[in-house]
């Protein structure tokens, strides 16, 4: 008789929190040789989302990856999380996704029908998005692994960096935080299952809405919110763009129910790595709660669009996206410089 | 005074063990983990249900002592 496996217990970290630090990554690839090309017009050295090569003056080619164990147990939900992810960082970019690749580790304990609803739930995201998936590669190993490399296309001209912010913008954000912490609290059997059929369609949710309300503005910096955690990618974004960026924590979307979660100690470990990382490089101003900090410091997967808006547009850019993402708020601005590189209010 | 080892354990194993444990509300308990998430994330469940909270370092590993 077949034994029901249940995905998340193959998996020792979940989600975008099994990522590795961001300071631990910057190391590694520290003195290697590369080629220099004019035509690379954004590389590994700014910690972005993707990378873009000019082809010609109408189109740049985007390329990223992103893969990691299960977050839920439902494999087709699973296959369209973890998709939905890996092609969130070609619309960081402002481009569109065009083409896809199957990443794939599987242990012997998956049945094959386990493994034909997980790339189902890839295949239903890269269809949404309009993607092609035209292959990939498949290996054994001890814990499931899923994703895609994904190439896209943007218009040169039109590349949204995490290091373009100006003074003067308005900082918006598309999904609530809190992924994290229900996440690590529903190993736990603590989350109503309600909140975390919630919690995971909003992980499958592309973020091609989001992309395609953006590019009809002015937008000057957009990165997608994981891993690193809303206060993880401010930082990369102040430090690339050379200002300050104010968060307005009372204005941060989050899921209600993981405030308490994270009051009683639910947190994934990549909260602690991600408040080491930017820890330095905040200043905290007036009464910000340490659930609330650890909120800011929670690693999202498969989370929104980080965006910086000119503020002549951010009005008309926030209404548009309220229309079709309820959640989407104004949660902060940009200045020059001041004496951190981010202020959290 | 009740000594739960969470060492090993990975987030959230030790604050669901520590949990489980304080179900007996008792005036004190001692904790040992073996790293940064794990205390941190033990104090803050302590601290939740009313703990004061005291830790003690010895080469990577941290003794947590909750009382009321």
């Amino acid at each position: 008789m077949e034994t029901e496996v249940k995905l998340t217990k193959l998996a020792s970290c979940a989600g975008c929190g099994a990522k590795v630090g961001a300071g631990t990554l910057v190391h590694l690839l520290e003195g290697f040789r590369t080629h220099s090309d004019p035509r690379l017009l954004v590389g590994y050295d700014k910690s972005d989302d993707a990378s873009v090569y000019y082809l010609d003056e109408n189109t740049a080619l985007v390329q990223t990856t992103d893969f990691f164990p299960p977050i839920v147990d439902d494999p087709f939900l699973y296959g369209q999380i973890a998709a939905a992810n890996a092609i969130s960082d070609v619309y960081a970019m402002g481009g569109e996704p065009k083409l896809a690749l199957n990443i794939l580790c599987l242990p012997e304990s998956m049945t094959a029908e386990m493994v034909q609803e997980l790339l189902r739930g890839g295949y239903d995201k890269a269809y949404e998005a309009g993607a092609i998936i035209t292959g990939g590669h498949t290996i054994h190993g001890a814990e499931p692994i899923y994703g895609l490399a994904v190439s896209g296309f943007v218009h040169p001209k039109k590349v949204l960096t995490n290091s373009g912010a100006k003074p003067g913008d308005v900082l918006m954000l598309t999904k609530p935080l809190g992924v994290g912490v229900l996440t690590t609290a529903a190993k736990a059997g603590l989350v109503a299952d309600a909140v975390m059929q919630r919690i995971y369609r909003q992980m499958a949710t592309l973020n091609k809405t989001a992309r395609d309300i953006m590019v009809k503005y002015r937008v000057h910096s957009c990165t997608d919110v994981t891993g690193f955690a809303l206060l993880g990618h401010s930082f990369e974004m102040a430090q690339g763009s050379g200002c300050t960026i104010h968060i307005q924590s009372k204005n941060v979307p989050f899921h209600q129910e993981a405030w308490e979660f994270a009051d009683m100690g639910f947190l994934p470990a990549g909260t602690y790595r991600n408040r080491d990382y930017a820890e330095s490089g905040v200043t905290v101003r007036g009464g910000v709660s340490r659930t609330m900090q650890d909120l800011l410091y929670d690693p999202q997967t498969s989370g929104g669009l980080l965006m910086a808006v000119d503020a002549a547009d951010a009005e008309s850019c926030l209404k548009e996206l309220q229309d079709s993402i309820p959640h989407a708020a104004a949660i902060g601005y940009v200045t020059d410089r001041q004496e951190n590189w981010i202020i959290l209010e | 005074m009740k000594v739960i080892d969470a060492r090993g354990l990975s987030c959230p194993e030790p604050v669901v063990l520590l949990r489980s444990v304080m179900e007996s509300n008792e005036d004190a308990y001692q904790i040992i983990v073996d790293n940064h998430a794990s205390r941190e994330n033990t104090t803050r469940y302590a601290q939740h249900q009313g703990y004061q909270v005291a830790v003690a370092e010895n080469g990577g590993e941290w003794t947590l002592t909750f009382t009321k």
